[in-house]
């Protein structure tokens, strides 16, 4: 366990956590303003994947694809909320788990259908390939260095939007009581439209963001949506600093563990029993955590209704 | 949670009325199966599919009797399918390949899962819950494919199908369809006992309004970790079933889309009336089996690959077809049979 690996270990996870935070994000205002659950936001992801690696092939550049993406991505999120959610959200969870596992069902055979089953590559762009040198022999890869200022800023941008922005405003008030903003005269359906689409642009920018590290395949979104739903359960719903928070946390917690699981466990245990034993907990990590949370404070770390 | 039950279940069973049509002729059609079976000419294929149905239909069940009577959505119920399956892969693999030692241990071990999980689950409520049981679920799917020993993410095959006290007793595939269908009759009869007694009909007014259940001198949450581990011990022996049917154990069983299917088979079935759940698994399952078939029957007039191409990705019909299910389809399959039969 050198503190080289653990360095590399960690800015590794914290990437990984900025990923999960511009997802969680929507998921959890989604969530919150309009007390929605909605299961098709990972595949939301896995479209902007999937359009950054379509527009990149067509412009053969990653600035102009980003650009085409995100509106893209948008348009999607809104086309399914119009035709889809819209229906859902005076109906009770149960309905809405299911109406939104049969868009993860449609969607994730649907660019099957369009790209084939076989995994995408995307080149990233030459000005961002290639690592840098952090410290004396410690080198890291550029592209996830972009990676994390890139989720840096957008977590600082949504920070101002939540915070100093009177559609911020709304959506707070509408994170801690919907009805009652509606009955102040906010039009609440244009405001879900807006957190809606918002939203799914975000998931579609973390998409089109990890999209060259990563392959592009059908179903990638299945499971980053289920870290994205623990992080918003034990951030708090609604709450964007605790999805900030809990985003970081899940990642570093996952990422580090999976790394050093196994030698941690070598201090107690013979090294073929913590090997094997590391492997097998490292992945639960997450889950342990989150049930623990939720044991001490059922409704997460900030919740955003009282 | 509470809107939830009192708009979707159905309407407590009337005490007078013995007897009920539906679960008769459902359970009658099931005993006629290994005839339909020889009659049908595929006789393997259609007394595999109805195996398939009725241990499906005995974990859909499970989940109803939690989902529809307790009215708690529980996101991790294939987590019990794997446990049951587990039992008896690991077990066999130990050289115990006695159903009689694998069930007991299935159960125990289904019911020791469900205590822990649901103690700490039971504790939030709503969207939390459903998050939670997700994540306990997606915890054991993780503990599954880092086992090693026992296949890792590939799973493992079976030797051969349990002994039953030293027997190959249901190693022919009639008699294990038989031991399915006792085992589905059982836990069924159980079940209706279960929803039946003082004890359904505290859970259903837990259902209803736990507040007030509470006050009336009842503690909502033993009654709610009573059912939830006797719901999980019935999903696992399921999985027992599972295991031995496909004589293949692997973590994919317990996917968390394995769990969101239990969830559709006993909203398509309809809430809260337990034979409606084993409807809603046979429902999905010929639909799943046959919907590639129909859609190449209804592209009659596209072009060959067209054609081809439509029934490969038959999903992108079925994931529409759940959404308007869910939208235009309340009260599922029994719903629309009550509607049916009362005007």
């Amino acid at each position: 366990m050198t503190p080289t690996l653990l360095f590399v270990q960690s800015l590794n996870g914290l990437q990984f956590g900025l990923i999960l935070f511009l997802i969680a994000a929507g998921l959890t205002l989604v969530f919150g303003v309009m007390d929605f659950i909605n299961l098709a936001h990972g595949v939301q992801y896995m479209v902007g994947a999937y359009l950054m690696a379509a527009f990149s092939a067509w412009t053969g550049n990653f600035g102009w694809a980003l650009l085409l993406a995100l509106p893209s991505a948008l348009a999607v999120g809104l086309l399914l909320e119009a035709l889809v959610f819209r229906h859902l959200y005076d109906r009770d969870h149960l309905d809405q788990v299911l109406a939104t596992f049969g868009v993860i069902l449609f969607l994730n055979q649907g660019v099957k259908f369009v790209w084939g089953a076989a995994p995408l590559n995307v080149p990233a762009p030459e000005w961002l390939s290639g690592s840098v040198e952090l410290a004396d022999g410690l080198l890291y890869p550029v592209y996830r260095l972009a990676i994390i200022v890139a989720g840096l800023a957008v977590a600082a941008l949504l920070y101002v939007l939540v915070n100093h922005t009177r559609v911020g405003m709304l959506v707070r008030a509408g994170a801690s009581n919907a009805p009652m903003v509606s009955a102040l005269g906010v039009n609440i359906r244009r405001l879900f439209m807006i957190v809606f689409g918002f939203g799914a642009m975000l998931a579609g920018f973390a998409g089109a963001m990890v999209a060259p590290i990563l392959s592009v395949e059908p179903g990638m979104g299945d499971n980053i949506l289920i870290l994205a739903f623990v992080v918003i359960v034990i951030g708090g719903i609604g709450s964007i600093r605790g999805a900030f928070l809990a985003a970081l946390m899940v990642g570093l917690v996952d990422t580090v563990g999976r790394s050093f699981a196994p030698n941690l466990l070598r201090l107690f245990l013979d090294p073929a029993t913590a090997s094997q034993t590391g492997r097998a907990v490292a992945p639960m990590l997450i889950y342990i955590f989150m049930a623990a949370i939720l044991f001490f404070r059922p409704a997460g770390l900030f919740p955003a209704k009282r | 949670m509470t809107e939830l039950a009192q708009t979707r279940s159905a309407p407590a069973l009337p005490f007078g009325r013995r007897f009920e049509l539906v679960p008769v002729i459902l359970f009658a059609v099931f005993a006629a199966g290994p005839i339909l079976a020889s009659a049908s000419g595929a006789e393997g294929y259609v007394l595999s599919l109805l195996t398939r149905v009725m241990i499906l239909g005995l974990a859909a069940m499970s989940l109803d009797l939690i989902l529809g009577y307790g009215a708690l959505v529980s996101f991790g119920h294939a987590a019990f399918l794997g446990i049951g399956a587990y039992a008896v892969g690991i077990l066999a693999s130990h050289g115990s390949e006695d159903a009689l030692v694998q069930i007991p241990v299935a159960l125990a071990a289904s019911a020791g899962f469900g205590l822990v999980t649901g103690a700490i689950s039971l504790r939030t409520k709503g969207v939390y819950f459903i998050m939670i049981t997700l994540a306990f679920g997606q915890m054991l799917f993780f503990l599954a494919t880092s086992l090693a020993a026992y296949g890792g993410d590939d799973g493992m095959t079976l030797p051969e199908r349990s002994r039953v006290a030293g027997t190959a007793l249901i190693e022919s595939d009639v008699a294990f369809y038989w031991a399915s269908f006792f085992c589905l009759l059982v836990t069924y009869a159980l079940a209706r006992a279960v929803v039946a007694s003082r004890f359904g009909r505290v859970l259903r007014g837990t259902r209803e309004n736990s507040v007030r259940m509470e006050a009336i001198g009842f503690q909502p949450f033993r009654y709610q970790l009573a059912a939830y581990v006797l719901s999980g011990m019935m999903a696992g022996l399921a999985g027992c079933l599972l295991a031995n049917q496909t004589e293949f154990v692997s973590p994919a069983y317990m996917t968390w889309q394995r769990s969101g299917e239990l969830i559709f088979m006993v909203v398509l079935g309809g809430l809260g009336t337990l034979h409606g759940a084993i409807i809603g698994a046979a429902a999905f399952l010929l639909l799943e089996e046959f919907l590639p078939e129909i859609l190449h029957t209804l592209g009659f007039m596209l072009q060959e690959d067209m054609r081809a191409r439509l029934v490969e990705n038959w999903k992108m019909i079925f994931g529409p077809l759940l959404i308007l299910i869910v939208l235009f389809a309340r009260g599922g399959i029994m719903g629309l049979w009550r509607r049916g039969h009362h005007g």
